[in-house]
């Protein structure tokens, strides 16, 4: 279908992309790469009044190598996520799973600010901030503001910011030495969204597991941390009785959903084997034997 | 509802030319300049027929407002070659009959063009990736693949 009539407004800066928001009480969206908004308003399930296009603002593409984290500009297409050497070396699992991230001609567009933004509960992005403990920075109309990654996702299409607000950059942590990870995924195609998806990282010191996190995506209302399995692993080596029981832990933490490509047991199911895969994944890279 | 003035390269041709915000690039390639090289299939991003390449990239023309596009180069299945000169790509595809009703075509040659550009495509299993968000209806991708190889192996 078409989308329906909307006004259109160019911002030049972050002040002026928020002014933009303010004026238009609620009726405006901010336009990133379109990826998902534009579907929305092919098929009219949203009718804004007024589009705010952020592309043109300079200074919302960059990738910062910095102490402690990576900072990474709202406006970041997918495709340099997907190529930069800066996220190979410093986080792997976030590169490894932008291949998973839709077709090239998407991740072209697309954006980490969108993608944060928009929530989707099957999105690959939203996982990774949970998994590597981001830090969004959000400019508002009182000025800026900062929320972890584990309070921003509220539900499916939901998350912490107002109808005024602008995500502008996310911080994600570096891990500590010693740290291997691991992502699986398993989607109907190639690039389609997952029927369900984890990360994690171990950081092996001594042949034990000093910190353990395991992230998920596509198995319940937003993307999950596995806090029970975590704790299970934390001074432990893992061998297979372990992994069986964290496996167990991982399935009994979330709420999948039936839909048309696969039923709530299967991806439960699903979301257990690929958690064995990635922490199998992760103690070997991490060094563990 | 306001509309604004645009100006676009399309295949090395200047257009000016004032559009509402709502409308498609797609729409604006297919109805404001009449170029019907590139096909409309599901209107949001999932068929990629509509696939064409802006400043360089490809991209979906459904999922982008033409008046995003004031001042971008944009290039389209026309812009490849002509009937009587196809490019190495586009020889590729008649070589292997990699169309059948030719619908998907136009946005599988634009797709190919940007990962051959961008991927070694060492392996099928690469190539296969790389297409994976293109659809033929006509399912005739073994002979799309073929083609993408060959294009590949002459790169
Ligand atoms: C066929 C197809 C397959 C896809 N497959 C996947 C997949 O497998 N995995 C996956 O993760 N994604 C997938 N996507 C979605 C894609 O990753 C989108 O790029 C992403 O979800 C949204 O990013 P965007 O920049 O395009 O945002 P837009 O579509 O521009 O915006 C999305 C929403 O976020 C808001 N917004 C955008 N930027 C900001 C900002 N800086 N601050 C505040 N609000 C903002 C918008 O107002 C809108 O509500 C797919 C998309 C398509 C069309
Ligand atoms: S028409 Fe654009 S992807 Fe299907
Ligand atoms: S050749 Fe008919 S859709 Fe591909």
């Amino acid at each position: 279908m078409k989308p329906p009539a909307f006004e259109y407004v160019v911002a030049d800066s972050v002040e002026a992309a928020v002014a933009a928001l303010v004026a238009a009480s609620g009726e405006a969206k901010i336009l990133a790469g379109g990826q998902s908004l534009v579907p929305m308003l092919n098929f009219r399930l949203l009718r804004p009044a007024i589009l705010v296009d952020i592309n043109r603002i300079p200074g919302l593409i960059f990738i910062e190598e910095r102490e402690t984290d990576i900072r990474i500009g709202a406006l970041t297409r997918h495709h340099q996520l997907e190529t930069s050497p800066v996220i190979a070396k410093s986080l792997p699992a976030l590169g490894a799973a932008m291949a998973h991230v839709a077709h090239l001609a998407i991740r072209n567009r697309g954006t980490i600010g969108g993608s944060l933004s928009h929530g989707d509960p099957a999105a690959e992005l939203p996982m990774l901030a949970l998994l590597l403990d981001a830090t969004l920075t959000i400019a508002a109309p009182s000025g800026t503001r900062t929320v972890a990654a584990k309070n921003f996702f509220l539900g499916a299409l939901s998350v912490d910011l107002g109808a005024d607000e602008l995500v502008t950059d996310v911080a994600f942590s570096k891990l500590p030495a010693g740290t291997g990870w691991g992502f699986e995924e398993v989607a109907r195609r190639h690039g389609d969204f997952a029927l369900a998806a984890v990360a994690t990282t171990l950081t092996v010191s001594d042949g034990r597991i000093s910190e353990a996190r395991i992230a998920m995506t596509g198995v319940d209302e937003t993307p999950k941390r596995a806090g029970d399995a975590e704790a299970m692993l934390v001074g432990q080596a893992l061998d297979p009785r372990l992994l069986e029981r964290a496996i167990g832990a991982v399935r009994g933490a979330v709420t999948p959903n039936t839909d048309l490509h696969a039923s709530a047991d299967y991806r439960r199911h699903l979301v257990g084997v690929l958690a064995g895969r990635a922490l199998a994944a992760a103690w070997q890279r991490g060094g563990g034997t | 509802m306001s509309t604004h003035a645009i100006r676009v390269t399309v295949n090395g041709t200047v257009y000016e030319r004032t559009v509402e915000p709502r409308l498609l690039l797609a729409d604006f390639l297919r109805n404001t300049l009449g170029l019907t090289g590139t096909h409309v299939g599901c209107e949001h991003g999932v068929c990629g027929a509509c696939t064409v390449l802006v400043d360089g990239d490809s991209v979906r023309a459904c999922l982008l407002f033409a008046v995003q596009l004031d001042g971008s180069k944009v290039e389209t299945v026309e812009g490849l070659g002509t009937p009587a000169r196809l490019n190495p790509l586009q020889e590729a595809f008649r070589e292997h009959h990699a169309l059948q009703c030719g619908f998907c075509t136009p946005g599988m040659l634009m797709t190919a063009t940007d990962l051959l550009r961008k991927y070694p495509l060492a392996s099928d299993d690469e190539i296969r990736a790389g297409l994976s968000g293109n659809l033929c209806r006509c399912t005739g991708y073994e002979h799309i693949v073929n083609a993408v190889r060959a294009a590949r192996d002459a790169r």
